[in-house]
């Protein structure tokens, strides 16, 4: 019935680090992601508690400030763009084409580069700690902080670092659009498409178009620094950095929250046995978010002075972005309303990312005040609100994510046990370390300031902050743990454990390399569901007997599939992504230490064009050559 | 279920163009996020000059000359596009090496513009106008080079007779790219040169 790891590898799955290294392989490439995105995970997670133990007491000696800010710089950084981005890419890498029937993305080589280049960009950016110090400006990098001090590479490291994990991320979104738009099964319409799909669609555009505005900024961070550019210093003007800076900073805010959005509501239904409430909804908010998120950047800049008539307006517009947000909170209400709720650890999680995502978002409200905002702008304030989002919202649905689809990759189920330990303590310490941050913040504790006096009355709150992190740090060593002992130990899965709704529960877990025997038909949102549920007259899904749906995967399972997989010409391993992405991040290198790194960028040049035109002269598929 | 006639509708089979269209146009949606967040960085630095030479520096007749070569070249990428459709490679090949050679002639002249400039006192440190004015003509000098580069690896290509392999690099996909490139030049070329007179 479950495809083991090892029969799948004997059966044709090449092993091996060079296979990895070459795969084309989305679900491969989503597996590489999701690791990868959980040791930098652990990597912004050790930052963040060594800000903690500095500030637990007034006066605190661990850190110095210098130490402080690359520390608070690269743990913004990271979880922003080396973290939650890749947690939702390898989501999205491993779950589009199974959610729309289709056996790989448009651009498998395409994919690989993007990881590769996402990973190289990533040790690049790490690599700054040891090679002269770690970008120290804030991950805004707000100018005119960011372009002084150029004997210092630190923002340099910043400049290039961000710039090329964009371009993985361009790379990886025109890849999903095309595979989503091209791509899709017999009968999948885009209004019977999951919702966790359509979510990544809205992200991937919001990346199309806001990234390029990012990089452009960084371009000129880059130019002030180093050919003595005049965009926010000299006769520029410091606030179009902010004004470039924030056009993709905000709807970054969304591409970190809208796929576990999406995450969460394949989950809701499923463990509530109801369709989705208000599918359309759903859908048409999101995309309403994904608009309306590029209106609403300026509320980042209340204190920039702007003037009245523009603050009035992005405050206006930010407290309308908050109708989409609550019609899904109440579609996922009503979709739990009245259905057979099984608290599973997947719908825990969800439930957790739901509730605290709601105090995040109406602290959010409170800050499109203008007035309001002036008072909690830099204070601790701003940190417990984007916490909440981002850790609340964010890193609940996709941990949610993953106790839901473990099993499909791995044919295992995760520990529940451990998952208990994991969700209560994650969710205490996670209460602990930001709830005192609001009290924190309107006591007028400041961001980003390395000590603080004693006497101010904020020993208390910071010292029940700390131990809060620490909690949330030890739940996700039972994670971690989890992680690692159920692909060995874990309870055999099957093909649809959960009695799962969309097409990825209808093949065996782990997928074969193909995805599906037989490209599936579709006719419904929820199309595995209605395979195996009839209605009867009430209205009460029924089991339909001797279901072929739920089992098609298991019965080619045995004997046809390698014949099968004679004619399906899966695109062939390639090593030219990774040369690509290699010679590009050696002119990043070179690009932070001009002028003498000029060198270097004409090496990365030459690689980089060698892996290009090498890879778009290979044959897509091996078979291709003897046709 | 198993309407397919084929064994296996899979990547070989599939017509993967229309794929690499759609994401190529993907790809230019960005792009003009990108040139456009260029021109617009321009326009708010285009009369802080800091007492150093502004808009008057600019040779209208010159650039509008090599303005001209490069909507030819646009021309010609049509023609070749055409050819190509047609299957005719003779023809595909020579449009595909006239392209590239316009191309090159508008490199040429930007070079050219660019040292003039340089030697009238306009540099990327001389004040906010030249960093912009530098990183807008400069970035798309640089898209234009990149598409040189894709025609003539795509010449020497149809010279081994490999024009019409299905690969990444092909004729339909450096057309849309090099039209973008061009359209965008006509923006720059009005915004920032003849806006200033």
């Amino acid at each position: 019935m479950v495809v083991d790891t090892e029969k799948d590898l004997a059966s044709g799955n090449p092993t091996g680090l060079w296979s990895w290294i070459t795969t084309v392989d989305h679900k491969r490439i989503g597996l590489l992601y999701g690791a990868s995105a959980l040791i930098f995970f652990f990597v912004a997670g050790l930052e963040a508690l060594l800000l903690r133990l500095q500030l637990t007491t007034p006066n605190g000696t661990i850190l110095s400030a210098d130490a402080y800010n690359q520390l608070f710089t690269m743990h913004g950084l990271t979880m922003l763009l080396v973290v939650v981005m890749p947690v939702a890419a390898a989501f999205m890498n491993y779950f589009i084409p199974l959610h729309i029937g289709a056996r790989d993305v448009a651009f498998p080589r395409a994919n690989a580069f993007s990881y590769w280049l996402f990973l190289f960009s990533v040790v690049m950016l790490l690599s700054s700690f040891l090679l002269g110090g770690a970008p120290d400006g804030g991950w805004f990098g707000y100018a005119p902080l960011s372009t002084q001090l150029e004997e210092f590479v630190r923002m340099d490291y910043y400049a290039i670092g961000a710039q090329l994990l964009g371009i993985a991320s361009i790379t990886a979104s025109a890849n999903f659009i095309a595979t989503v738009f091209t791509m899709r099964a017999p009968g999948m319409t885009l209004m019977r498409m999951p919702v966790f799909t359509w979510m990544a669609v809205v992200v991937s555009f919001l990346l199309i178009f806001s990234l390029p505005i990012f990089g452009v900024g960084l371009f000129q961070m880059f130019f002030d620094r180093n050919f003595g550019g005049q965009f926010f210093g000299g006769t520029g003007d410091p606030l179009l950095w902010q004004h470039l800076f924030w056009l993709f900073g905000h709807p970054e805010v969304y591409v970190l929250v809208l796929p576990a959005m999406g995450i969460v509501s394949e989950i809701f239904p499923t463990f509530s046995r109801k369709p989705l409430f208000g599918y359309p909804f759903v859908v048409f908010s999101g995309i309403a978010i994904g608009f309306m998120g590029f209106g609403v950047w300026a509320h980042h800049m209340y204190t920039a002075g702007l003037g009245p008539v523009a603050e009035a307006g992005f405050g206006v517009a930010t407290m309308m972005i908050a109708v989409p947000t609550g019609v899904k909170i109440f579609n996922w209400i009503g979709t739990m309303w009245g259905g057979k709720v099984k608290f599973t650890l997947p719908m825990m999680f969800a439930i957790g990312f739901v509730s605290l995502f709601v105090i995040g978002g109406l602290s959010g409200v409170l800050h499109s005040v203008v007035p309001s905002d002036y008072q909690q702008h830099d204070s601790y304030f701003v940190v417990a609100h984007f916490h909440y989002v981002l850790f609340g919202g964010g890193v609940f649905g996709y941990v949610a994510g993953a106790y839901y689809w473990y099993p499909k990759w791995t044919g295992r189920m995760l520990d529940e046990k451990l998952g208990q330990w994991h969700f209560w303590l994650m969710l205490l310490g996670f209460n602990l370390t930001f709830a005192p941050m609001h009290i924190l913040g309107l006591n007028g504790m400041a961001r980003r300031t390395y000590r603080y006096p004693e006497g101010l009355g904020w020993e208390f709150w910071n010292q029940v902050a700390t131990v809060g992190s620490f909690i949330i740090g030890i739940s996700f060593l039972f994670f971690a743990w989890n992680l690692i002992k159920s692909r060995k130990d874990g309870r055999v899965a099957g093909n649809d454990p959960w009695d799962g709704r969309t097409l990825e529960w209808s093949i065996s877990s782990p997928p074969p390399v193909h995805n599906f025997d037989e490209i599936p038909v579709v006719q419904h949102v929820d199309d595995f569901w209605y395979r195996k549920y009839a209605t009867d007259d009430e209205g009460r899904a029924v089991r339909i007997p001797d279901v072929t749906g739920g089992t098609i995967a298991a019965e080619t399972d045995t004997g046809g599939e390698d014949a099968h997989e004679e004619d399906m010409h899966m695109p062939s391993p390639s090593y030219y992504p990774v040369v690509s992405a290699f010679g590009i991040v050696f002119m990043g290198y070179g690009l932070v230490y001009l002028p003498g790194g000029w060198v270097a960028v004409g090496i990365g040049t030459l690689i980089t064009m060698w892996g290009v035109f090498g890879w778009s002269l290979e044959p897509v598929t091996r078979d291709a050559d003897h046709d | 279920m198993t309407s397919e006639a084929a064994p296996v509708e899979a990547h070989d089979t599939h017509d993967v163009r229309p794929i690499r269209k759609a994401a190529m146009w993907v790809f230019l949606g960005s792009e003009a996020m990108f040139f456009g967040s260029m021109i617009a960085t321009f326009l708010l630095y285009r009369n802080t000059t800091a007492d150093g030479p502004g808009a008057e520096i600019f040779n209208i007749p010159f650039t509008s000359a090599s303005s001209f070569v490069l909507l030819m070249s646009s021309l010609t990428m049509v023609l070749a596009h055409n050819a190509f459709e047609k299957r005719d490679a003779r023809a595909t090949r020579i449009w595909l090496l006239a392209t590239a050679l316009l191309g090159i002639t508008f490199l040429a002249g930007q070079i050219f513009e660019f040292t003039e400039f340089v030697h009238e006192g306009l540099k990327v440190s001389t004040s906010s106008f030249g960093s912009a004015f530098y990183m807008l003509t400069g970035f798309h000098g640089a898209h234009v080079a990149i598409g040189v580069t894709m025609l003539l690896a795509m010449f020497f290509l149809s010279l081994d007779g490999r024009l019409y392999e299905d690969r990444g690099l092909n004729v339909e996909l450096i057309g849309l790219y090099w039209h973008f490139v061009d359209i965008v030049w006509i923006i720059i070329f009005t915004v920032v040169y003849l806006l200033q007179v």
